[in-house]
């Protein structure tokens, strides 16, 4: 148990390193900004002035250094700075329009992760139970065209049946803060729909593959052999060796998850983080979109860093590497 | 050795030793091709089929579509009948002939995205893999901090920053993929690397250059060509994803992902014309990815 702890911590200081990396990689893009920049938000009529206010606010006259560490410094204390837009006269900071945001995400990722996983896992393992038949073969050619969609083409599709032809939902999912619980399980059914199949798919074809993956190792041949019923191997000889793989599809396809999350809150005029940050790109608020990038790959970094602890856990082989 | 008059002596010397020993006679590249199409699955004719149409709307687009893709050639929104057969989209553009070079701005674009991510992740996987030691270390470790940020999160940042446009698109997305790229080649030419007839010719003195061009490129080859294929359907994908998000392919050039986006409104309608070219999307990544999955069924030899 002594080893594992180790593993793990040093897996977790890992981690904060590539967290601090990738930090210091988001602050430090803002170099990359061309010349006009200030003009170019402020538009043409900016006075030499405002440009330099403006350009004081971004941190530019400050070294990438000291412009990091003043950025992460508030990070960590919950200042995220100020928006760059201002409406209605005032600018907002980014933590007031981020937090209600990242709330709403979360309450769409979690309820497609609630169904996605389980449903994922059981036609996973079935179709690696019952592989080359034609539910396989089946669950193969429809997983695929899935995985190969766009997230929009399948939302669209949804759409047009469910909204346009049956009027079951309806077809924006606008939520707020005093939208009740049911109303807005209703109104998030239709982008966690689409999430669910673009993710059962991915989540799927990967538990399929390290299943029979599992199932063609030697010792499984050998349980065979002796003559164990297919239940017994499965339970007490394929699953416990399967639960490292198993973690990691979980892990990749929560963290892909939070991608497609973009695309479908923006089909769906959904008040999201994916919403936010895809405004803020197009409005240029660097501020914003640096915090969202900052959220995004916390999460990211986080979902990768829990399921290579699941499969050190789960797997003692991995505590010696080679 | 008629065969090969381009080649140095000492190698036509060798061919001439391996030529003797009992062998298939030597079939063109023709030849070869058609016999593995004749047992290919159909799968595989499907994908090669539709990946073929595609490759004729977008070589042969101004041929092919009625009108052109930037003209107002209607009203707003008008349906599918004799004159525009699949309507006019929320400007008063014939769908069909956006339809059609859409094929030609957004495929195109993919394709050399996908190009330039081989060129840059392949070259630096295969020094890495050659060179190892500190160019090893310093590429991998760069990698490995790119790939912690999720690929659309990231370039949404960069274009926040560089501004929107086809140039700062494929820029941007082939260095992110290249990330992959980089990965995958360095990770099979690592196998090729250590075995002796690399070791051969770097004591016979070779350059890097030929050491990386002759002797481990045509031995990964296959991986890479099934990569290729499939990294193409994935940078195609982002790209609509951008596109649909407003942040990729800028208009007045047609292209798939913003022709969805633009007229989106008629779906509620229950018009199905602003999923043609999300459906072309996905129809030319189904077909790409059965011509990988053949691929790949037989480069691995058949095996499960």
């Amino acid at each position: 148990m002594n080893a594992i702890l180790k593993t793990v911590l040093q897996r977790l200081a890992l981690g904060f390193v590539t967290l601090f990396v990738v930090s210091a990689l988001i602050s430090a893009s803002v170099e990359l900004l061309p010349g006009d920049f200030a003009k170019e938000i402020l538009g043409q009529a900016a006075t030499p002035d405002t440009v330099k206010a403006f350009e004081k606010q971004v941190g530019l006259d400050r070294s990438p250094v000291t412009r990091y560490f003043s950025w992460i410094g508030g990070v960590l204390q919950g200042d995220f700075g100020t928006s760059y837009v201002a409406r209605e006269g005032y600018t907002r900071t980014v933590v007031s329009l981020i937090v209600p945001r990242l709330m709403n995400t979360l309450f769409l990722a979690g309820m497609t992760a609630i169904t996605a996983v389980p449903l994922a896992l059981i036609l996973g393992m079935l179709a690696a139970l019952y592989r080359n038949t034609l539910f396989d073969r089946l669950i193969n050619v429809t997983t695929l065209t899935a995985i190969s969609s766009p997230e929009f083409f399948i939302a669209y599709i949804l759409v047009l049946f469910l909204v346009a032809r049956a009027h079951i939902f309806p077809a924006l999912s606008t939520v707020d803060e005093d939208t009740g619980f049911a109303e807005r399980i209703y109104r998030c059914t239709l982008p966690a729909l689409t999430l669910l199949l673009v993710i059962v798919a991915h989540m799927m074809r990967m538990t399929r593959a390290a299943i029979i993956n599992l199932l063609a190792s030697p010792y499984i041949e050998m349980s065979r052999l002796k003559g164990i019923s297919p239940r017994r191997i499965i339970l007490h000889h394929a699953l416990p060796n399967a639960w490292a793989p198993i973690a990691n599809v979980i892990a990749v396809n929560l963290a892909y998850l939070i991608v497609g999350v973009v695309v479908v809150e923006v089909v769906f005029v959904y008040p999201g983080i994916g919403q936010l940050m895809v405004d803020a790109v197009s409005k240029r608020d660097l501020p914003v979109v640096q915090s969202c990038a900052l959220v995004f790959a916390t999460t990211y970094i986080l979902l990768n860093l829990a399921a290579d602890i699941v499969a050190i856990v789960t797997n003692p082989r991995l505590l010696h590497p080679r | 050795m008629s065969l090969q008059p381009d080649l140095p002596e000492e190698v036509v010397a060798l061919a001439a030793t391996a030529e003797a020993s009992p062998r298939i006679a030597r079939k063109s590249f023709g030849q070869r091709a058609w016999r593995e199409l004749k047992h290919a699955p159909i799968t595989a004719w499907i994908g090669l089929l539709i990946v073929a149409i595609y490759i004729i709307c977008a070589v042969f687009a101004p041929l092919i579509a009625p009108y052109s893709e930037t003209a107002l050639v209607g009203d707003a929104y008008e349906p599918w009948g004799d004159q525009f057969l699949l309507g006019t989209d929320q400007l008063g553009r014939d769908m069909l002939s956006r339809l059609i070079f859409g094929a030609r701005n957004t495929v195109g674009i993919a394709f050399l995205t996908t190009i330039f991510a081989f060129l840059i992740g392949g070259t630096l996987g295969l020094l890495s893999a050659t060179l190892g030691g500190w160019t090893d270390q310093i590429l991998g470790r760069a990698v490995d901090v790119l790939m912690a940020i999720p690929q659309l999160i990231f370039a949404l940042v960069l274009l926040s920053i560089v501004g929107t446009s086809i140039v700062n698109l494929i820029v941007i997305i082939a260095v992110l993929d290249s990330t992959r790229v980089y990965r995958l080649s360095r990770a099979v030419a690592m196998n090729v690397v250590v075995l002796d007839f690399v070791e051969a010719a770097k004591l016979q003195g070779e350059k890097l250059g030929w050491i990386i061009s002759r002797e481990i490129l045509p031995n990964i080859l296959p991986p890479l060509v099934a990569e290729f294929g499939l990294r193409f359907c994935f940078v195609f994908l982002t790209i609509s994803s951008l596109s649909f998000l407003g942040l990729g392919i800028q208009p007045p050039l047609a292209d798939w992902g913003s022709m969805v986006h633009d007229n989106a409104t008629l779906i509620n309608y229950g018009d199905i014309t602003p999923l043609l070219p999300a459906g072309a999307i996905a129809l030319l990544t189904v077909g790409v990815n059965f011509i990988v999955d053949w691929f790949l069924h037989k480069a691995s030899g058949l095996k499960e």
